[in-house]
């Protein structure tokens, strides 16, 4: 059955910085929220419903903040869905507004996920004290730090790999003015002397701890046919999960982010992704997970994936540039963090990311994923609506 | 927003409901272990297996569970392997069941699993419901969720449209019609009790409760494979309104007769009609903004006056109005669901069985 084509008219984003003082998290999101309405040349009226995505209410200590934010996001008397997803939440909550236009339900959507971590303590809010089930210990770093030795042990790849993603996505931050760090004195062998954290991962390999928001408007094929700038069109777009731990699971190359690539690719008629997309915004927390993904969505072999991040492949002029916008290396609030990658791509293939545009950027795919290595969210998005 | 309205291509049914009993405490199960009887119920009831569900979605709440990311093992009950198309919303499983409603309408599923769950008992649920008031202005008082029903109340009184009499009418006839629901909480006579916030009694207010809820959804022929009389959904439909309360009518429910509107719900009369309206006063408010009238069975199940577990009891309204429909019970029938202190957001599904 045909579905509506989808299409990005609107983008907005918050500069990201360590601590928002200056606003409360209403304040926060309607920066956001008002940013993609002027982007799209809409005033709230023309908002049917409005979704909104955040990773875990403790990160603010506000249960349920959707319930405070509707007079914030013009959202009174109009449907509100809030997305939970954990890390992935930012792509899920894009990709629910986008179901809502598919599906001819509404025809033009507010999609917006924001992060205040200035307003509690994240690392508190990722411990989770619970008998008989494995802790996380010192936050997400511990976590993953085991399943990049197992990707060094298992690919052959040189330590010195983690330290390149990082001085990459740093000065690709530097062209892009909402990046929350802005290393101007950043060099390879800064990277590579910085403290270690969680072996082998480094201070400087590590994302940030970000406040900020994105938003997007979503609408269907009339909607973008009124559009004053190109819209970005949803080729493809799925979520797939599986469970946290179990003795099959592959954390190095988890089998739902597989799955995941392959629907969004089958949906966009993609059938070598390493030829047929431009760009990729890739949710990369901690430097290694660049070549991982690079395996796990098929840009490359298994075992392969660093030696495309080694040979300059995925440097921002290079043949598959990864992580334009500086990545979530260097921006993460961590609920926006999905979305970001999400609206970047967009960006891209509008031809509207400023300094860090890529040339011929016709088909992006924006990546997320959250848990434990468990939850993805991706979309590919394209210049020219999807042909069917 | 109805059926007809959206796309016009696809007839989805509810083809299945479970749930748990609902208990005041459960300390001897984990969430997971709550769960997972439920999911297997609803299951049973289709023949389906999990590898065979084209889209799963849940509704839960970290606040209760006392830390982030709770519904994340939760989804290990679901045995999400091979990796399944999923997602989750941070609301009751109402809007998890909204979500999934859309996922089929895109043609992208054909079957649909929805679960909710919520375990109010570890904390203290009317300290815990401040956590979801304005952070900078509100929550720092601590008003709890009884003192502004309360306050809801007293404007009703106040506007001449209910009294403590009829409040407490409404308290007995929900827990006489919930002695023939096994998995309510509060059933058959039970006392009114002194004021909790005046002019709430004991027997104004729900019980407080741990529970499970799933469903399954289904389109089109599927649904008839599945279930002998689908539930079908003929329009569903959510609204929210402003948070705060100064600037809101609390004895009328404009965002619950807009969602009521758009799923069509007054295009014919319904026969039945759940409600999740947790304080006896908010179903005086509800019972008139949905223009129910006394010829509609209203929560023949016992409604949340009976069992209110915190996540759930709106999808049970969804499920409880199904199972009507399953049973022959009912043709057309109303469901409702509500989030945020005194009514802020209201979801209505309307509900039908093919002619008999």
């Amino acid at each position: 059955m045909s579905k509506e084509p989808v299409a990005v008219v609107g983008i907005g984003q918050t500069k990201h910085v360590a601590a928002r003082r200056d606003v409360s998290i209403a304040g926060l999101v309607r920066e956001a929220a008002l940013s993609a309405l002027t982007d799209a040349e809409l005033t709230w009226a023309d908002i049917d419903a409005v979704v909104i995505g955040k990773a875990p209410d403790f990160f603010e200590g506000v249960m349920m903040p959707e319930l405070y934010l509707a007079d914030a996001l013009g959202a009174v008397g109009k449907p509100m869905l809030r997305v939970h997803t954990a890390g992935s939440v930012g792509g899920s909550t894009a990709l629910v507004a986008a179901n809502l236009v598919a599906a001819r339900v509404h025809g033009t959507v507010l999609t917006l996920a924001f992060e205040k971590q200035s307003e509690s303590n994240a690392m508190w809010g990722l411990s989770l004290p619970i008998p008989f089930q494995q802790p996380l210990l010192a936050g997400a770093g511990g976590f993953f730090a085991p399943h990049v030795r197992a990707y060094m042990r298992r690919s052959g790849a040189p330590d010195t790999v983690g330290s390149l993603v990082a001085y990459k996505d740093r000065r690709n931050a530097l062209k892009n003015p909402y990046a929350h760090l802005h290393e101007h004195d950043i060099t390879l062998e800064k990277v590579q002397a910085s403290p270690m954290l969680w072996d082998p991962i480094r201070y400087s390999e590590t994302c940030p701890s970000s406040d900020g928001a994105c938003a997007m408007i979503l609408t269907d094929r009339a909607g973008a046919a009124r559009a004053p700038r190109p819209p970005a069109w949803m080729l493809g777009g799925a979520m797939r999960s599986e469970p946290t731990l179990f003795a099959g699971k592959d954390a190095v190359s988890p089998q739902a982010g597989k799955d995941c690539a392959a629907d969004v690719y089958r949906q966009a008629g993609v059938t070598d992704p390493r030829r047929d997309i431009d760009a990729v915004e890739m949710y990369v927390p901690f430097s290694w997970y660049e070549p991982m993904w690079l395996e796990n969505l098929g840009f490359a072999d298994e075992g392969e994936g660093w030696k495309l991040t080694e040979a300059g492949v995925t440097e921002l002029d290079g043949d598959l540039p990864v992580n334009m916008s500086g990545g979530v290396l260097s921006t993460n609030p961590i609920g926006a963090s999905g979305m970001i990658r999400f609206a970047e791509a967009a960006l891209q293939v509008r031809g509207q990311a400023g300094e860090h545009q890529v040339e011929r950027a016709g088909k992006v795919l924006g990546h997320a994923y959250g848990g434990g290595s468990q939850f993805f969210a991706m979309w590919l998005v394209g210049a020219r609506p999807p042909q069917s | 927003m109805t059926r007809e309205e959206s796309s016009g291509v696809r007839d989805i049914a509810v083809v299945a409901f479970a749930q748990t009993d609902v208990l005041r405490t459960t300390d001897d199960v984990s969430e997971v272990e709550m769960l997972m009887p439920v999911l297997h119920s609803v299951l049973d009831r289709t023949g389906l297996k999990t590898a065979d569900i084209g889209f799963t979605c849940s509704g839960s709440s970290d606040y209760l569970a006392g830390r982030a990311f709770s519904f994340t093992l939760a989804l290990d009950g679901v045995g999400a392997w091979p990796p399944v198309s999923e997602s989750h919303v941070e609301m009751d499983g109402a809007w998890a069941l909204y979500e999934a409603w859309t996922k089929l309408l895109t043609g992208d599923a054909d079957t649909a699993l929805v679960y909710s769950y919520g375990k109010s008992s570890p904390g203290s649920l009317r300290d815990v419901l401040t956590r979801q008031l304005d952070p900078y202005y509100v929550a720092p008082l601590w008003p709890d969720s009884v003192a502004l029903a309360a306050l809801q109340a007293q404007a009703l009184i106040d506007a001449g449209a209910t009294d403590e009499n009829a409040l407490a009418a409404i308290g007995a006839r929900s827990r006489q019609d919930a002695t023939a629901n096994s998995h309510a909480q509060s059933r058959g006579p039970v006392p009114q009790g002194d004021y909790v916030v005046r002019p709430l009694r004991t027997g104004d207010c729900p019980p407080i409760g741990d529970a499970a809820a799933a469903v399954i959804l289904a389109a089109g022929e599927r649904a008839r494979q599945l279930c002998e009389r689908p539930a079908w959904i003929r329009g569903i439909d959510h609204r929210i309104e402003a948070h705060a309360l100064g600037v809101r009518d609390l004895t009328d429910s404009p965002s619950a007769r807009l969602a009521a509107e758009k799923a069509g719900a007054f295009e014919r009369p319904v026969d039945t009609a759940e409600l999740h309206a947790p304080f006896s006063a908010q179903e005086v408010v509800l019972r008139t903004a949905l223009k129910l009238g006394d010829d509609v069975r209203v929560n023949p199940s016992g409604g949340a006056l009976a069992a209110n577990p915190m996540m759930a009891a709106g999808l049970i309204r969804i499920g409880e109005a199904a199972a009507r429909i399953h049973r022959g019970e009912s043709d057309r029938a109303l469901a409702h669901a509500t989030s945020g202190p005194c009514l802020q957001q209201n979801l209505v599904a309307v509900l039908e069985g093919e002619p008999r």
